[in-house]
């Protein structure tokens, strides 16, 4: 049966053998490093055709559908295209803050890969405080932001800027104790034992009601804090052109582009690995056939599927609602889901004391 | 009192947001709701809306005859100078003399397709054609004479 596992051990066992220790360390981590980056790279070209190909359809519209049999090499040309563009750089734009943002941005994505398991025992980094660094880091995206509205020297941009950093701002703490909840129920922030406690079925099944709600309260917050619509105000194309990234021209604005839709791919694999067990196979009770059956789909299967199911469940939320004004965006946050997910914790932590989950 | 407002309002708002998104999932799942047109490969099968006004006809009937009177209302209808309409004097077998058309310049490089000369027109002569395919690599060639050679007009029609 296809395993990463498999893969990774074998290319380990072969190095150590080849090299001495410290080198087979130094070669492991070029391979990590350019797996990740082909991995960006691949998921920009797919996510972008994803989107379009959902908007499209949901719209009653075919999309994409020149380049390639069925429009598959629309985003390949599309890259192409912008990095052969040139990158233009405004007059009175602060330099170095201007070119470094996108690349700050783009390692903040870099580095929530890190703890994320992508199939069984198949995992960067599986670092025992897995949950509170991936809630830290992901933080850290709105300080590229932030740097490329106010270096771009644009009304727009500074304007775009500024709403983003009270949106992720706010709605961390609401993604934060969605993220809790199901911390409450594991009792721990390893990302592979959260995996782990799955095993018997998924969260979102066990927890009952609290989990289901701490997962739609998860959904709207990661939504939020991507810049996404229905909360793209940080973007908002009728009233600030394109807001931050107004002034990015050619390879810098494709690094943002690439960026947002690794973040969203990102916020999909940690809900994934949340509320429906990662790479854990869908086990029902005793039907041992049907489980044993599920168990022959290999994990990485299990992961992506799980994963593109929640990127498409974010697609479709924007393709659907309408943009909220400001006032109405952080109304939602204080006024509605802080309180119910301050609450909803409550609930979670009263459960798992009393042992009521599965 | 104030939480069950609350309430009531969560509720709603998720319902309503189930509704829409109910609908754009319909159509995401219903593929032959599609309504794309793949305009150069469907030309022969194009669908276009009858009110579409793509360019000024005069259609003709099978004995090649009109219904034009050269009243040139449509002229002076015109808000940017299209249409000229050039009118000569036919002597019918009686010996009587009858205003017609010679022909009907339309020059459809200054047409803008707004209606007036149709919604103008007492006899119903011109009407507006579903063609688009107008690019031409010569610029005289958007200037086209209405009438077809040799029509007259129908008998009847004053």
């Amino acid at each position: 049966m296809f395993s990463l596992e498999g893969i990774t051990t074998n290319v380990q066992d072969w190095l150590l053998m080849k090299f001495n220790p410290t080198m087979a360390l130094t070669i492991e981590c070029v391979i990590v490093i350019l797996l990740s980056i082909s991995l960006f790279a691949l998921l920009g070209l797919v996510l972008v055709l994803m989107e379009r190909k959902v908007a499209a359809h949901i719209q009653i519209r075919l999309g994409p559908n020149r380049v390639g049999p069925g429009g598959m090499f629309q985003t390949v040309a599309d890259t192409l295209k912008l990095i052969m563009k040139e990158g233009l750089v405004p007059d009175k734009a602060d330099k170095f803050l201007f070119n470094l943002a996108p690349f700050v941005v783009m390692m903040v994505g870099m580095l929530l890969l890190a703890p994320i398991a992508f199939a069984k025992n198949f995992q960067i980094w599986d670092i025992n405080i897995g949950v509170l660094y991936i809630s830290s880091v992901s933080s850290l995206s709105v300080i590229g932001i932030l740097m490329a509205g106010w270096a771009s020297n644009n009304k727009y941009s500074l304007l775009g800027a500024m709403r983003s950093g009270a949106q992720i701002v706010s709605y961390e703490l609401s993604a934060g104790f969605a993220v809790l909840t199901i911390v409450v129920l594991t009792g721990s922030l390893q990302l592979s034992e959260i995996v782990n406690a799955q095993q018997n079925g998924w969260w979102i099944f066990k927890g009952h009601i609290p989990a289901v709600i701490a997962f739609v309260l998860y959904i709207i917050a990661v939504t939020a804090e991507t810049n996404r619509a229905p909360f793209d105000l940080a973007e908002a194309e009728s009233e600030l052109t394109a807001g931050f990234h107004t002034e990015y021209s050619g390879m810098r604005f494709a690094l943002f582009f690439l960026a947002e839709y690794i973040n969203i791919f990102i916020v999909c694999a940690i809900g994934a690995t949340l509320f429906f067990g990662g790479w854990m196979p869908l086990h029902i009770g005793n039907w041992e056939a049907f489980n044993h059956i599920m168990d022959y789909i290999p994990s990485s299967v299990w992961f992506m599927g799980k994963t593109f199911f929640l990127i498409f469940l974010i697609m479709w939320f924007r393709w659907t609602f309408p943009r909220l004004r400001v006032d109405q965006l952080l109304n939602l946050e204080w006024k509605y889901l802080l309180p119910i997910s301050l609450f909803n914790l409550l609930l979670v932590a009263v459960i798992a004391i009393l042992g009521w989950h599965f | 009192m104030f939480l069950k407002e609350y309430i009531t309002d969560v509720v709603t708002g998720v319902t309503s947001l189930l509704k829409g998104m109910r609908k754009t999932g319909y159509y995401f799942t219903h593929p032959k709701e599609i309504i794309t047109e793949q305009y150069p490969d469907n030309r022969a099968t194009l669908l276009l809306s009858d009110r579409f006004k793509g360019e000024v006809v005069m259609p003709h009937d099978a004995n090649n005859e009109h219904t034009c009177t050269g009243c040139t209302a449509c002229e002076l209808a015109c808000p940017n100078g299209t249409i000229k309409v050039v009118t000569k004097f036919e002597t019918s077998p009686e010996g009587k003399k009858k205003k017609a058309i010679d022909t009907l310049v339309y020059r459809l490089e200054l047409c803008t397709m707004c209606n007036l000369c149709i919604v103008a027109c007492p006899s119903d002569a011109i009407k507006m054609a579903p063609n688009f395919e107008h690019s031409v690599f010569d610029r005289t060639k958007l200037t086209k004479v209405l009438n077809q050679p040799g029509s007259k007009i129908r008998e009847g029609i004053e």
